[in-house]
């Protein structure tokens, strides 16, 4: 069923701040579409409506207008909530940050492990699957540092890890290489497309990297709240 | 996985320090309920342990423990007689302060009625009661004095013969048991020069009488010591404590006792009453002001406390909330902590006071009941108090996580 439908599609979607004089459009009739295992990249220079975007999609913060479908079904009309938001999020999306946004009181296994057991998953069971997504990003070894205790790179692959934790249909990034050197940035980038084809899942990441643009099934740019389709070609120019 | 176990590991040091300060300012609670229980104790001891039935007292008077209570001596005889009383004892209690050793000794003197009364119902931890008229006493260990020991009051000397503990008067001072005549004396103690000067003023007052003028021979009597003298009366009790022969209905006796014009009468428990709802009632109200005041205190110090973890947690409240945690689990971290606080302060209060009170120089009394009451309370105020930082936290947005 999935593989069928969009694991996003936004129609339409709009985000105005304010009202009269101090009207802001952050983001006007933004229509996308990510299939299941695609990876999209949204580019776009800052204040463009990237994060707006980004936050409508994650069901973060409700869209003026325009709705937001995650596996066909429509979970944001306008701002209406369609369903419970908390617990869709908890099951359908994965967020990746600038920052890896670690809880700094737990090691790298149990901040994987913390979002499966809040969407319901033994203890054991948890930590088995978090101790085997630790292992396929490469960081099983820092399984019991503490956030503190690993390089940018490995916090990242952790926080991706959790991301993935919950088979979500969708993975949200936001500029995760910007901490990051351009190895490891290419490398981190490189995971979300083998996690994307691996795991099914659609990812959008917002970046500002061009250099591992190439990665991307699909580019996405974003301008004054507009966004646009763009091409590989384009990408040196974005 | 339990959130809050987590934390407090990671941030132990923070946790220690917090819980060993919240744990010192709930002693300070805890010592203040045991001392209040400590002067209860202390002042209804005497009623309690002496065993007397019912209490003769001055007339209009609420007895030794409330007031002065001036009763002649031979009221004890006059109580004897009447049917129903088993036992009759004079009760003579006062407090002395002297310098002893460099540094002021208060005891309170209790008098007991020698040879009914030899100290036999006094709780011993060493030596024995009294065995003589005079120049014996029992001690309080609180009073430092140890047996063996003479200590100079009045006149006379007297010897520690035996040591009790615990026994204090309402006042906090230990009780030094020694015969109702030896008290008695004690108490009226009087110097010689101002003996001859009473007798001399004595005189005097005589010589400018129509009296004396016509009897001279009264004069001449009259500058003799007041023990020889009729008109003088004898030193007075505080009150006469009265046994009820058993199968006798104590209400019979004391109706008849209130007959007398000159004295009041009150059981064992009415004295207890007088007692609490008096001097003690005072103290109880100041303690148990300060109890709520620093119960108080101790629940805005917690709250404060908790809404600061609560606000160096922030990120990661967004982050679970970002992530889909429910509510109840974010609810879970901060009430475990604030109840991790709450309940282990409380245990260090009470391992901590169990070895400072003993030393404070009143006694501190912690009854399981108190003890479980502000278990109650420390529970109730590590939830309220984390009220403050469980609002916070349901105001904090997912956004947040993201900046």
């Amino acid at each position: 069923m999935k593989n069928e439908t969009l694991a996003i599609a936004t129609e339409g979607l709009s985000k105005i701040y304010g009202s009269g004089n101090t009207e802001v459009i952050a983001m006007q009739d933004a229509s996308v579409g990510v299939k299941h295992g695609e990876v999209v990249a949204l580019l776009g220079p800052s204040g463009s409506g990237k994060s707006t975007f980004l936050t409508a999609v994650g069901l973060i913060n409700a869209p003026t207008a325009g709705r937001v479908l995650i596996n066909g079904e429509v979970v944001m009309d306008g701002p209406r909530a369609m369903t419970n938001l908390r617990k869709f999020r908890r099951s359908e999306i994965g967020y990746v940050f600038q920052k890896s946004n670690l809880i700094p009181f737990l090691n790298a296994v149990e901040n994987v492990q913390i979002v499966m057991e809040i969407n319901g998953y033994g203890v054991a069971e948890a930590r088995r699957r978090a101790l085997d997504l630790l292992e396929e990003l490469g960081v099983r070894d820092r399984a019991d540092n503490l956030p503190s205790m690993l390089s940018g790179g490995q916090q990242q692959r952790v926080a991706v890890a959790r991301a993935l934790a919950n088979h979500p249909s969708i993975i949200l990034a936001d500029e995760p290489t910007a901490a990051l050197d351009s190895q490891r940035g290419r490398q981190v980038m490189e995971l979300f497309a083998q996690v994307a084809h691996d795991h099914g899942a659609g990812v959008i990441v917002v970046t500002h990297d061009q250099r591992a643009l190439d990665i991307f099934d699909t580019l996405y740019e974003m301008e004054d709240g507009l966004i646009r389709r763009a091409e590989h070609s384009e990408s040196a120019t974005l | 996985m339990n959130l809050a176990a987590k934390d407090i590991r990671h941030n132990i040091g923070r946790f220690a320090l917090t819980t060993v300060g919240i744990g010192m300012l709930l002693m300070v609670v805890m010592g203040m309920g045991g001392i209040y229980r400590g002067i209860v104790a202390d002042a209804t001891m005497l009623i309690d342990e002496i065993g007397a039935d019912i209490w003769v007292v001055q007339k209009d008077t609420r007895g030794p423990f409330a007031e002065i209570s001036r009763l002649p001596a031979n009221l004890l005889y006059r109580v004897e007689s009447v049917r129903g009383v088993e036992d009759v004892r004079e009760f003579v209690f006062h407090t002395v302060q002297r310098d002893y050793e460099g540094s002021a000794l208060r005891i309170a003197i209790l008098g007991l009625s020698w040879p009914r009364d030899t100290g036999a119902w006094v709780s011993l931890i060493e030596g024995r009661p009294l065995v003589q008229n005079h120049y014996e006493m029992i001690a309080d260990e609180s009073l430092g004095l140890s047996l063996g020991e003479k200590i100079q009051l009045g006149k006379e000397s007297y010897e520690v013969v035996g040591i009790t503990k615990s026994m204090i008067s309402a006042a906090g001072d230990g009780i030094g048991f020694v015969t109702a005549a030896d008290a008695l004396a004690i108490q009226f103690n009087t110097s010689g020069e101002a003996l001859r000067l009473e007798r001399a003023a004595r005189k005097v007052r005589g010589e400018n009488s129509d009296i004396g003028a016509n009897m001279p021979i009264l004069l001449e009597q009259a500058s003799r010591a007041s023990a020889e003298l009729p008109a003088f009366s004898r030193p007075q009790i505080s009150a006469v404590m009265a046994s009820i022969s058993p199968g006798v209905d104590p209400a019979q006796v004391i109706a008849k006792l209130e007959g007398w014009s000159d004295v009041s009468v009150y059981t064992s428990q009415g004295q207890r009453d007088l007692l609490l709802k008096g001097t003690v009632e005072k103290v109880r109200l100041q303690i148990g002001l300060f109890r709520v005041l620093l119960t108080i205190i101790a629940a805005i110090i917690m709250a404060l406390i908790l809404y600061t973890l609560t606000l160096d947690k922030i990120h990661t409240i967004a982050l679970l909330k970002l992530v889909g945690a429910p509510n109840s689990r974010i609810l879970g971290l901060i009430i475990q902590e604030s109840l991790f606080i709450g309940v282990l302060g409380f245990g260090i209060a009470y391992l901590v006071g169990q070895r400072l009170f003993p030393n404070f120089p009143r006694r501190v009394i912690l009854t399981n009941e108190d003890l479980l009451q502000l278990g109650m309370i420390v529970i109730v105020i590590s939830i309220a108090s984390s009220f403050l930082g469980i609002w916070k936290a349901m105001r904090v947005s997912p956004n947040e996580a993201l900046s």
